[in-house]
């Protein structure tokens, strides 16, 4: 089978559609899981009761379950039982959101163990507010640290959106599989699919690798 | 459940065991062969491992799945699907492996290895007796990482109709509807493989640190990987 430039050309509208949902669903999933990643950091933290405990039993369960599982029970299963039902676009970043949290969690709770005891000591000693040590102390000295190992798991995520065909979403993947189905030509596609996220995923990577020499790692 | 499902359930979690386990001893050979290849002395070689890690890592091991499945076959190959999820799933896991490779060797004190030049070791028994026994130690905790993104992504598969854990989970919610029931158990039973895992490589972290005269603190989440 030969590789076909016309149908090729001719197939990359569809793709681009796939290509726009699949980038809305990493933009969308990974602010989600920065901001639940970064609670679940601080509940932690904080020593919250049973919330906590709570939140250590979540974030281990969801790490060591695979995602394609927890959005068919999210999809399937939660929703019909508190009797919502959202569109398998929004079931994707909610799920991709939840997941990466838990890891964005680690990732923020390593950032925030690595700042001195004496930071802590002496915004007390300056009866600095408790909201205010966060803001004004810890979190400024903590993000910074932690940007290369979001980044990393940003293209994570990225690269785990297609799964999400398996709900109906109409990503990339998807788009190429449509194409192929119509017209029984699945390499021009699929290959520009795999290209898209290679052309993606790649530059991606350089940039956070150069983040990680300018500020270090957790 | 009747016999005759409970009979999808195990052929399902016998090829995700399938799939994990040889889909890991896959990805280590790549791994190896990728990681050192990084850190050797010829510029040919560390081109092609860095080709091999950096396309690997690019893509989304669906796309990779669904290129060996569908694609493969335009060119009048036919691979067997269980082999093409292992191999999809090895070259994919291989390439993550691959940095911790490299990144465990590189971590090994240059004493150590000048101790060895000094010695007269060939390259090769440098290798073998002094960098690798070491290195490995270190590789332990990260590749339980890895194992257990495997194992996670051999659900995977179920997409492109192999018949692992989660295909047959959805047979039996098509034929029985308890929907609640099948992605429980379903969720539960990754949660016990993973740990299952999480407790052969602690033992072999154990193992390898004794053999080194070190000892390793308890308990099966005694230490955390951060960065991806």
């Amino acid at each position: 089978m030969d590789w076909d430039w016309e149908y090729a050309i001719d197939s990359l509208p569809l793709l681009a559609e796939g290509i726009l949902v699949t980038i809305e669903l990493t933009v969308l999933g990974a602010l989600l899981a920065y901001v639940l990643g970064l609670v679940f950091a601080m509940i932690r933290r904080v020593g919250v009761p049973v919330l906590s405990q709570f939140v250590y039993l979540f974030v281990e369960f969801i790490r060591s379950t695979p995602l394609l599982i927890q959005v068919f029970a999210f999809y399937y299963l939660l929703q019909p039982a508190i009797g919502v039902k959202l569109s398998p676009f929004l079931t994707g970043v909610i799920m991709l959101g939840v997941h990466y949290a838990t890891y964005t969690s680690e990732v923020y709770r390593a950032g925030i163990e690595a700042i001195p005891k004496g930071q802590w000591e002496a915004a007390r000693a300056l009866s600095i507010p408790r909201g205010r040590v966060w803001t004004g102390v810890i979190l400024p000295q903590a993000v910074p640290r932690v940007l290369p190992a979001l980044g990393n798991y940003t293209i994570s995520m990225f690269k785990e959106t297609p799964l999400l065909l398996a709900i109906g979403v109409v990503d990339v993947l998807n788009s190429a599989k449509e194409a192929g189905a119509e017209t029984f030509r699945v390499i021009e596609p699929y290959t520009l699919a795999g290209v898209f996220f290679l052309l993606v995923s790649y530059p991606a990577s350089i940039l956070v690798r150069k983040l990680e020499r300018r500020v270090g790692t957790v | 459940m009747s016999s005759g499902l409970m009979s999808y359930v195990w052929e399902g979690l016998g090829n995700t065991l399938l799939l994990t386990v040889f889909g890991a001893l896959l990805g280590l050979v790549f791994a190896f062969i990728a990681g050192l290849g990084r850190s050797s002395e010829r510029t040919w070689v560390r081109g092609i491992a860095m080709v091999y890690t950096e396309i690997f890592r690019g893509f989304p091991s669906l796309v990779l799945l669904f290129a060996l499945i569908f694609i493969v076959p335009t060119f009048g190959y036919q691979l067997n699907p269980l082999f093409a999820g292992i191999l999809a799933l090895a070259l994919n896991i291989g390439a993550y492996a691959a940095e911790v490779v490299r990144g465990a060797v590189k971590a090994v004190p240059p004493g150590q290895i000048e101790a060895a030049i000094a010695l007269n070791f060939t390259p090769w028994q440098r290798l073998r007796k002094v960098v690798l026994p070491q290195a490995v130690v270190a590789m332990i905790p990260p590749f339980t990482n890895n194992l257990i993104e495997l194992l996670k992504a051999t659900s995977l598969v179920s997409l492109v109709y192999i018949s692992d854990l989660t295909f047959s989970a959805q047979l039996i919610r098509a034929s029985t509807g308890e929907t609640a029931l099948v992605f429980f158990g379903l969720l539960v039973g990754y949660g016990v493989i993973a740990l299952f895992f999480t407790a052969i490589m602690k033992l072999l972290e154990r193992m390898a640190a004794r053999s080194l005269g070190r000892t390793v603190p308890s308990g099966l989440f005694g230490r955390k990987e951060v960065a991806a």
